[in-house]
């Protein structure tokens, strides 16, 4: 065993372990917390693989962001601090389903590749990996900023809740903004079913 | 390096949102394991980018950064879901959102309504054209 493999071993064992605290802690921002820790030994994983900007990628993205957007969910749905004992359901399906897939996989994976040993390729640096984002793969990247406008649209939509639920929410604001579709739709159909006439007629 | 410890942590690490995703009542404990799965993935992405010889150079890595931006794009939409529904139910327990539409209450009145008033404004012109 090489040095990277002690450091991957450790650090896996951190991953796994703060993995597995996260999905059994009582504690809702405990949780949160611990996804951190799992979060940070997994950026460790990927810069004794090599992975230099996906390390640095994941420590800004998921350690700063995703983890501080979950810590805003746990405060703004108004979670207990201390523990809370409702948090799961019974578990023995949950067990039998995580449990098989995780350990299938892992016996799958174990002889698959047994105790190979594999020489570190050249490091994933910015340079080289902007490369190959920007020649090979710049149409995926290109529709994944088209998808990531249409998510935060989508997350727009979602938490105003005067787009489009206007109608549902009052009564009397609904019975005066619901004849405006209608009396905007039935001429665009009246006008349609004109056109089907006439296209009709000129046969 | 031996490929099978990260493969391995990968695996379990999967297991572990899996068995998260199921267990878990809490709508944000729910999308922490999601993050958990999607975590195992970029992992057997990078292991793979540096065991296999591909054609195109860090491949992997590439698919890497692309599902943390998608994990990022995920969780705004998700954590815009999980405030609807408190701001709607005042909880945020996954086990108790109905899956069927419910019968009784202000969103279900109002598509009932609607259709009577806007189906025979479709119906007639349609049935115009078929004469």
């Amino acid at each position: 065993m090489t040095g990277a493999d002690v450091l991957l071993l450790a650090l896996g064992a951190v991953a796994v372990g703060a993995g597995a605290l996260v999905v059994t802690t009582r504690h809702l921002v405990r949780a949160g917390l611990y996804l951190v820790v799992c979060l940070g030994a997994l950026a460790g994983l990927y810069l004794v693989l090599t992975a230099e900007l996906v390390a640095w990628v994941q420590v800004l993205i998921y350690v700063g962001a995703v983890v501080v957007l979950l810590l805003f969910a746990v405060m703004l749905t108004r979670a207990p601090i201390g523990a809370s004992d409702d948090l799961d359901r019974p578990g023995w399906p949950a067990a039998l389903i995580g449990g098989g897939t995780g350990l299938g996989l892992a016996a799958l994976l174990v002889d698959a590749f047994r105790w190979t040993r594999v020489d570190l390729p050249e490091p994933g640096t910015a340079e080289r990996l902007g490369e190959q984002v920007f020649r090979t793969w710049v149409l995926p990247f290109e529709v994944l900023s088209v998808l990531l406008l249409a998510a935060l649209v989508g997350a727009v939509v979602l938490s105003r809740p005067d787009i489009g639920r206007r109608p549902a929410d009052g009564r009397s604001l609904g019975k005066a903004g619901g004849p405006g579709p209608d009396a905007a739709g039935r001429p665009g159909v009246g006008a349609g079913g004109d056109q089907g006439a006439d296209a009709g007629g000129h046969r | 390096m031996r490929p099978v410890i990260p493969y391995v942590t990968a695996a379990l690490l999967f297991g572990l949102g899996a068995y998260g995703v199921l267990r878990r009542r809490n709508a944000v404990l729910v999308l922490m394991a999601v993050e958990l799965m999607l975590n195992a993935v970029n992992l057997v992405l990078v292991t793979a980018d540096t065991t296999v010889r591909a054609q195109l150079p860090h491949a992997g890595q590439v698919f890497a950064l692309f599902v943390i931006v998608l994990a990022a794009a995920e969780i705004g939409v998700g954590l815009a879901i999980v405030l609807q529904l408190y701001r709607l139910r005042a909880s945020v327990a996954v086990d108790e959102v109905p899956l069927t539409e419910p019968s009784a209450g202000s969103p279900t009145e109002r598509p009932a309504e609607s259709p009577p008033g806007s189906r025979p404004a479709r119906s007639a012109p349609a049935g115009e054209v078929t004469r």
